[in-house]
């Protein structure tokens, strides 16, 4: 008897609150979009930020809200995810050029001697905010790795050898983690170009030749021959220092053999056949000559 | 019982070792660098150039906008460059270089020993002339002054605190300045009590300066308004809202200025500088930099003119001591190690001070115990261990939240730290995340 009270009340008050949430539930009811989570579920879910939304879940809910996919791309996912999404959603596809990080500074250990130490903690923004680093160059990498434990995706680590970080290109997928972790900016988003070849100045420098080629051996020095020599339009010259604009290069390397100081780097681009590395070291011979 | 400010403070080794050397010229250099961005706020403005023949006390640099100051040469001689110059943390900034011919002074600056007392202008024909010869706070902080002395509508100032606490070890730059040259620092601050309207200044100085204040006492006799008070001997006791807290009581609120509860705080060195500049019409051109450290020979008080490269210093106070470790640009607390000796004097050297190796290396760095003792200490009543976690975290809406901003960066945490943790390192990159986030919002 007692039991069978126990089970009838117990379960009226079950049935009332049920009821109760029943209702409740579909007076609040908040509606959400069922293609947020069909997009969610297409994107590679690294929650990196590199599309500028927080996390997948943000990136799929302004996907399905947007007009169109304009200047909406996941940079991890590519290509490939964001013609899914469009499906889903239907809507035209957003194409974007694939990018990849590189490292704007080449002063290695030989290139760019120590002259004073640093004792203080591993950080590159926290050395940064105290001073401009240990090197002559208060522009270049201070090689704590601040890019390193930015990276979700272990696309970049410190090269021991040189003490400068090196992007693994296969890994990289361009969300600009280490972009906004450098507190000396010199990492960059560039395009991957064709066959992954790619021409860039790797030096941040705007001191005045001589002062940066004290600091560093292969600073860029704003000679400004590289300007000169590049057909397209590419190279401009500001503050001492030469940049290469990747929507215009051609990738004709005229620019890199001209350097006086070797701050121009050629990456996946096959060795130079002698016959030509010569015939250009000719014609500047010629040019001399006749100047 | 002599009074402190009622939150934290620490009490490291005096170490004043220079305290008692005279003030000793140093001779002029054949080269001065002197950089256009000496003070907190926009870089001067270069009104010099190339090949110019400037004399002491020429203007080189107009002040770039309200909160800046004027440069003046501190030598006679021809501009050789205006050029980038490395100033103290290695990052290149303008400067005026010169070229030392003799020593050929303006003529309107009054170079006599005679100690001119009367005063007569009014508030803004005094603050006119402080602007004029680019006074900044000497105390190490740079701020220009006659900013502090223009409060902002709504305030009233009711009494000026002089700070002469010099809580910083080692340094001994200002207490020579009170003995040596008493008169013309209670003269500056009747000044600066004209200039701000107020009929009260009290003088705060640290117990351990004893022969100061009885020198100080004995000439206020003849300054009607001026009080001299011993305070006790308590690090960050030179601290704007510190020192106000210690001698008025008087708690500054978070973000607000000293100026809200009726203070406006100057340090004695600034106002030796405004009597020069008042009653000699003689711009800052030069200042008192403590040479200092164990292993140095002879720790010395230098009258230095800005732009002399801090190598000359160490020389005249007996050379590079052998081991050395650090030079460090200020006091041991919150100074800022130099990158080399070539760095020219600014307006706000206090101090040399060369550390040995063994001195200056860091200890090793072990887990927080949560002991808390960073709390004691830390004069703002803040929690240094949760901001330096905050930071570490990136978690800059809490770091706001736990009043990251108001930190003074007097590093009283990072000395008390019994696990060696750099917590001062932290909170300064977290202060500087948390404002420039302040900053964005605003704008």
């Amino acid at each position: 008897m007692v039991i069978l009270i126990a089970v009838i009340s117990l379960g009226a008050i079950g049935a009332i609150g049920a009821l109760f949430l029943y209702f409740a539930s579909k007076k609040f009811e908040v509606y959400e979009d069922p293609r947020i989570a069909q997009v969610q579920e297409i994107l590679p879910a690294a929650n990196c930020g590199g599309c500028g939304f927080p996390g997948c879940s943000g990136f799929a809910n302004a996907c399905v809200k947007a007009g169109t996919l304009e200047g909406l791309y996941c940079p991890v996912g590519g290509t490939d995810v964001m013609n899914k999404v469009a499906a889903v959603l239907g809507k035209e596809v957003a194409t974007a050029e694939p990018m990849v990080a590189v490292v704007r500074c080449n002063g290695t250990c030989e290139a760019r001697p120590k002259i004073n130490n640093y004792d203080g903690t591993a950080n590159c923004a926290m050395a940064s905010a105290l001073y401009g680093g240990n090197t002559g160059c208060s522009f270049g990498c201070l090689g704590f790795g601040d890019c390193v434990s930015a990276c979700n995706f272990d696309a970049i680590h410190i090269n021991p050898l040189t003490g400068l970080p090196e992007v693994i290109e296969d890994k990289c997928t361009a969300c600009g983690a280490c972009v906004k972790a450098c507190p000396k900016t010199i990492i960059e988003l560039r395009k991957i170009g064709p066959k992954s070849r790619r021409i860039f100045v790797s030096c941040v420098n705007k001191d005045k030749g001589g002062i940066a080629k004290k600091a560093c051996n292969s600073a860029c020095i704003g000679c400004g021959k590289c300007v000169k020599e590049c057909k397209f339009d590419a190279i401009t010259l500001e503050n001492n220092l030469a940049y290469i604009d990747y929507t215009k290069c051609r990738l004709c390397r005229k620019c890199s053999i001209v350097c006086p100081t070797g701050a121009i780097l050629e990456i996946n681009l096959p060795p130079r056949k002698e016959a030509v590395a010569e015939a250009v070291v000719k014609t500047e011979e010629n040019k001399e000559t006749t100047n | 019982m002599l009074k402190t400010f009622r939150i934290g403070g620490i009490h490291p080794p005096e170490n004043k070792l220079s305290s008692g050397k005279k003030i000793t010229l140093l001779p002029v250099p054949k080269q001065v660098v002197i950089p256009l961005n000496q003070h907190i706020g926009a870089p001067a403005i270069a009104v010099v150039k190339k090949g110019d023949d400037v004399k002491v006390g020429t203007l080189l640099g107009k002040a770039g906008g309200f909160v800046s100051a004027n440069i003046h040469s501190s030598v006679s001689g021809k501009v050789n460059k205006i050029d980038n110059a490395l100033d103290s943390s290695g990052y290149r900034r303008p400067a005026v270089y010169i070229d030392v011919e003799g020593d050929e002074w303006e003529e309107s600056i009054d170079r006599s020993n005679t100690i001119l007392k009367e005063c007569t202008l009014s508030s803004k024909e005094i603050i006119d002339k402080i602007t004029e010869a680019g006074i900044v706070g000497l105390g190490g902080a740079t701020f220009p002054t006659q900013v502090k002395l223009m409060p902002p509508p709504g305030n009233k100032a009711e009494i000026l605190l002089i700070n002469a606490a010099e809580c910083e070890p080692y340094l001994t730059a200002d207490h020579t300045l009170m003995l040596e040259k008493g008169e013309e620092v209670l003269i500056g601050i009747s000044i600066l009590m004209k200039a701000i309207q107020v009929n009260k200044a009290i003088v705060g100085i640290e117990n351990n300066k004893k022969d100061a204040i009885v020198h100080l006492q004995k000439l206020s006799v003849n300054f009607p308004g001026i009080e001299v008070l011993p305070l006790k001997v308590q690090y960050p006791q030179g601290g704007e809202k510190q020192l106000i807290d210690a001698i008025l009581r008087r708690q500054v609120k978070s973000g607000a200025l000293p100026i809200s509860v009726g203070a406006v705080v100057q340090n004695i060195g600034t106002s030796y500088a405004v009597y020069e500049a008042v009653q000699k019409n003689k711009p800052l051109i030069e200042r008192v930099v403590t040479v200092t450290g164990k292993a140095v020979s002879n720790p010395s008080n230098l009258s230095v003119r800005i732009g002399t490269p801090i190598s000359h210093l160490i020389e005249a106070a007996g050379g590079l001591p052998e081991d050395i470790g650090k030079i460090i640009g200020g006091g041991p607390m919150m100074g800022k190690a130099l990158i080399n000796t070539e760095i020219p004097v600014i307006k706000g050297t206090s101090g040399i001070l060369l550390m040995t190796r063994k001195e200056s290396e860091r200890k090793p760095v072990y887990n927080c115990i949560r002991c808390a003792k960073c709390v004691n200490v830390c004069p703002m009543g803040l929690q240094p261990t949760q901001l330096m976690t905050v930071t570490e975290f990136s978690n800059w809406d809490l770091a706001e939240k736990l009043h990251i901003t108001d930190c003074v960066e007097c590093g009283s945490c990072s000395y008390t730290c019994p696990s060696n943790r750099p917590l001062l390192d932290h909170i300064r990159l977290g202060k500087g995340k948390v404002l420039g986030i302040v900053r964005s919002r605003k704008t």
